[in-house]
């Protein structure tokens, strides 16, 4: 079996969209992906899809991206080969003027609580046909989802509360499924009277932005941050002429002796152990920097899951170590909480008092401080016009090997109003801005000694 | 195994329900003879998937377990050095010691002084094998590169040998817990499986395959209870033969309902960390508590 005309391109043009969204498609791939569909049968969407899925997209995200494309791109196609023989469904919305909408929407409810996607979609037509004005909405889809949406109430069972007369419970996946199969009906119709497609964008879903909800984005900044600890332990110490300060474990090498006889043919070496890295890492949990101290407290989770020797502090008005909290507790949320109910970092005000912090940590943990050490803050450097003490910041600068500031604020705002950024940032190794998991990977790549970004 | 859904039924056969993307990727490691990678989280039966294909298809089953360290030796061969002075020595014994060197030295470099570690096992054997590279993101990108070679052409190079190529095509199955990222030039030579936590029903299936005799209520709330506590991002979540060794033990313990009581007693076969035991204690031992209390007359 070989392919017909018209597919093979299809295929590379469908990996071409993967590749435009990052997904890295080699020509191999594309090879595997031909071979991979001639052996199943293409009648069976399932297979098809796992088939091409399996070939092409090598990890969970990469897997992600695909799921949206193959959907994208194939409605797109059959859109395209419909437009192109003229093929129209001029019939598709009768009927629909005549329904009860509360029997529709029982039967909505019915199809999305059992997951129906075959009935969801042919109820989302008829629900256009009911409420859409015979398929001539407003001509933009968004706008038309809205008033559909608006005209048949669906709404989420409330957790809790099962009452049987309200009909089968749905959720808010449910009713998200149903939607889609509306937008797409509605594009469908769209493309239909306009004859033409829509111009495809980017996935917007995959634009990396500030994690506002924790557990959101906290898989994008324990990549980061891997790719930090794998950065910093191999950095400063590369072996300097390999094998020239080697020592010979002479109990291993007499043990491989016996393998030849008692002849030690093989000299084993003492294996050099890399030093570890130790970091300390400050983290500003006041108001001021709110909408960043989530970000910072995932960077932070983060970075305890790669690092066994990671000191964290916590700081507002006063300095709180809140090491053993990450140590004893997985759940991001439940950490958060912690922090804020234990840490007793605030005294009165509430209000960031650097000078204070800088006494106190210098006062805790300048004994550990050694050139090896990295010092990471994560602070605005907002002091309320407050005494900033830089003299003490540049004395844990001086003991520490390294010094990182991250600011959440972008640089344009640094030293305006009670920012003190730049009596900090003389004394540190490198500042960054740093608000999105980009900046962090940047920060990453620069500490690493400059490589640009190497992987996705 | 000549289509999809033969390949599922031949692995349901020997005991391992595969899910469709699970039976298509092994019937296309088959049919295209690709090694396969399969990744996910630890215990959501990846081992077991190649385990089955060699049972589904009567292969015998090659392990490589990977750890940190393993290097060509352990992997691919290693001259058997043992042996090799043996037979100089016994040379020397008998015949004349200043005999022809070169001789002797191809004699001792030749295939009967090979230890064959489970790569070349797998590239040299007559019959058709499963090979399984288990953890395979525990060994270093080193060892990786030096797979890349058995993975796409099916050979080995030894020097003093020259190029041993496959007599047949083995399938290999790549496991990974996801640990570290795998080089593109490995993935690019890997079909690729996700496997993640079954669906409650599936799940249900499963433990029902290998405890026929529990309660299918029973299996319900059990495979419930196992959604719950992998929902609290512990640091280990319970896998599924977790699932199946629970249940052989509820089954052992005659109990027939998860009540607080059995669920605090029998916890630790599900979860295996200290941290880990409280917050299931609390979140979920709580929960099943105050529905039987419920249940119970008032009093």
């Amino acid at each position: 079996m070989s392919l017909p005309p018209g597919l093979g391109p299809r295929i590379a043009a469908f990996c071409e969209d993967l590749r435009a969204e990052g997904v890295p498609v080699g020509t191999s791939e594309l090879l595997d992906a031909f071979a991979a569909l001639e052996t199943v049968s293409w009648n069976d969407q399932a297979d098809f899809r796992e088939a091409l899925a399996a070939t092409v997209a090598k990890s969970p995200d990469d897997r992600r991206v695909f799921d949206l494309i193959f959907n994208r791109y194939f409605f797109r196609a059959a859109e395209a080969e419909a437009i192109s023989r003229e093929l129209r469904e001029d019939d598709r919305y009768e009927g629909g003027e005549r329904l009860d909408p509360n029997e529709l929407r029982e039967a909505i409810r019915q199809a999305i609580a059992e997951g129906r996607e075959g009935d969801m979609r042919d109820l989302a037509r008829l629900a256009i046909s009911a409420f859409g004005r015979r398929g001539e909405g407003s001509g933009v889809v968004g706008v038309d989802v809205q008033r559909i949406r608006r005209s048949l109430e669906l709404q989420p069972t409330p957790p809790g509360l099962k009452d049987e007369s309200e009909g089968p419970p749905i959720d808010r996946d449910g009713i998200n499924r149903f939607e889609r199969h509306l937008r797409r009906e509605l594009e469908r119709a769209l493309i239909e009277r306009t004859e033409k497609l829509p111009p495809s964008r980017p996935l917007a879903e995959l634009d990396r932005t500030l994690p506002t909800s924790p557990t959101q984005d906290l898989a994008s900044v324990h990549r980061a941050v891997a790719q930090l600890k794998r950065r910093l332990a191999t950095l400063g110490h590369e072996q300097r002429g390999r094998r020239r300060h080697a020592v010979v474990d002479m109990r291993k090498t007499m043990r491989t002796s016996l393998e030849t006889g008692g002849v030690p043919l093989k000299l084993r070496y003492k294996p050099k152990r890399p030093r570890r890295p130790e970091i300390i890492v400050l983290c500003d949990v006041s108001t001021s920097v709110t909408s960043a101290s989530m970000f910072f407290l995932s960077v932070l989770h983060a970075l305890h899951d790669s690092f066994r020797k990671l000191r964290s502090f916590v700081f507002i008005e006063r300095i709180s170590e809140v090491t053993e909290v990450f140590e004893d507790e997985r759940d991001f949320r439940e950490i958060s909480r912690r922090i804020s109910r234990e840490g007793g970092v605030a005294d009165v005000s509430g209000y960031t008092d650097y000078g204070r912090v800088w006494r106190e940590f210098y006062a805790e943990v300048a004994d550990d401080l050694h050139p090896r050490a990295t010092v990471i803050v994560l602070g605005d450097a907002r002091t309320n016009g407050r005494e900033p003490h830089a003299e003490i910041f540049a004395e844990v600068a001086e003991r520490a090997g390294r010094m990182f500031w991250l600011n959440p604020e972008p640089k344009l705002y640094w030293n305006y109003g009670d920012s003190v950024m730049s009596a900090y940032e003389e004394h540190c190794t490198a500042a960054f801005e740093c608000w999105t998991t980009k900046h962090l990977e940047e920060f990453v790549n620069v500490v690493a000694g400059g490589r640009s970004v190497p992987e996705s | 195994m000549r289509s999809v859904a033969e390949t599922k039924s031949a692995l349901e056969a020997v005991g391992y329900l595969a899910d469709e993307p699970a039976a298509l990727v092994s019937y296309l490691a088959e049919a295209l003879g690709k090694p396969v990678l399969v990744e996910g989280p630890a215990g959501v039966g990846k081992t077991e998937l190649a385990k089955a294909i060699s049972r589904a298809t009567g292969r015998e089953m090659i392990r490589l377990q990977c750890y940190e360290g393993l290097d060509e030796s352990k992997a691919l061969y290693e001259w058997n050095y043992r042996k090799q002075l043996l037979h100089i020595q016994a040379k020397s014994a008998t015949e004349d010691p200043h005999g022809e060197t070169e001789q002797l030295e191809n004699e001792i470099f030749s295939e009967d002084f090979i230890l064959t570690r489970p790569l070349l096992q797998a590239i040299s054997n007559p019959e058709p094998v499963v090979l399984l590279i288990d953890e395979i993101d525990k060994t270093d990108q080193e060892f990786e590169a030096m797979l890349l070679e058995v993975l796409s052409d099916f050979q080995i190079s030894i020097p003093e040998l020259g190029v041993i190529e496959s007599r047949t095509h083995p399938i290999v199955v790549l496991t990974s817990n996801n640990s570290r990222e795998l080089t593109e030039a490995l993935k690019r030579r890997c079909l690729y499986l996700w496997l993640d936590y079954p669906e409650l029903e599936r799940e249900m299936e499963i433990v029902r395959l290998h405890t026929p005799e529990l309660d299918e209520a029973l299996v319900r709330r059990l495979v419930e209870v196992i959604a719950m506590v992998r929902d609290l991002d512990l640091k280990k979540p319970p896998s599924i033969a977790e699932s199946i060794d629970w249940a052989r033990a509820l089954l052992l313990l005659g109990a027939d309902d998860i009540d607080s009581e059995i669920f605090r007693q029998t916890m630790s076969i599900i979860v295996k960390h200290r941290t880990d035991i409280d917050l299931v204690a609390e979140r979920v031992g709580v929960r099943l508590g105050s529905k039987t209390s419920a249940e119970a007359p008032a009093g």
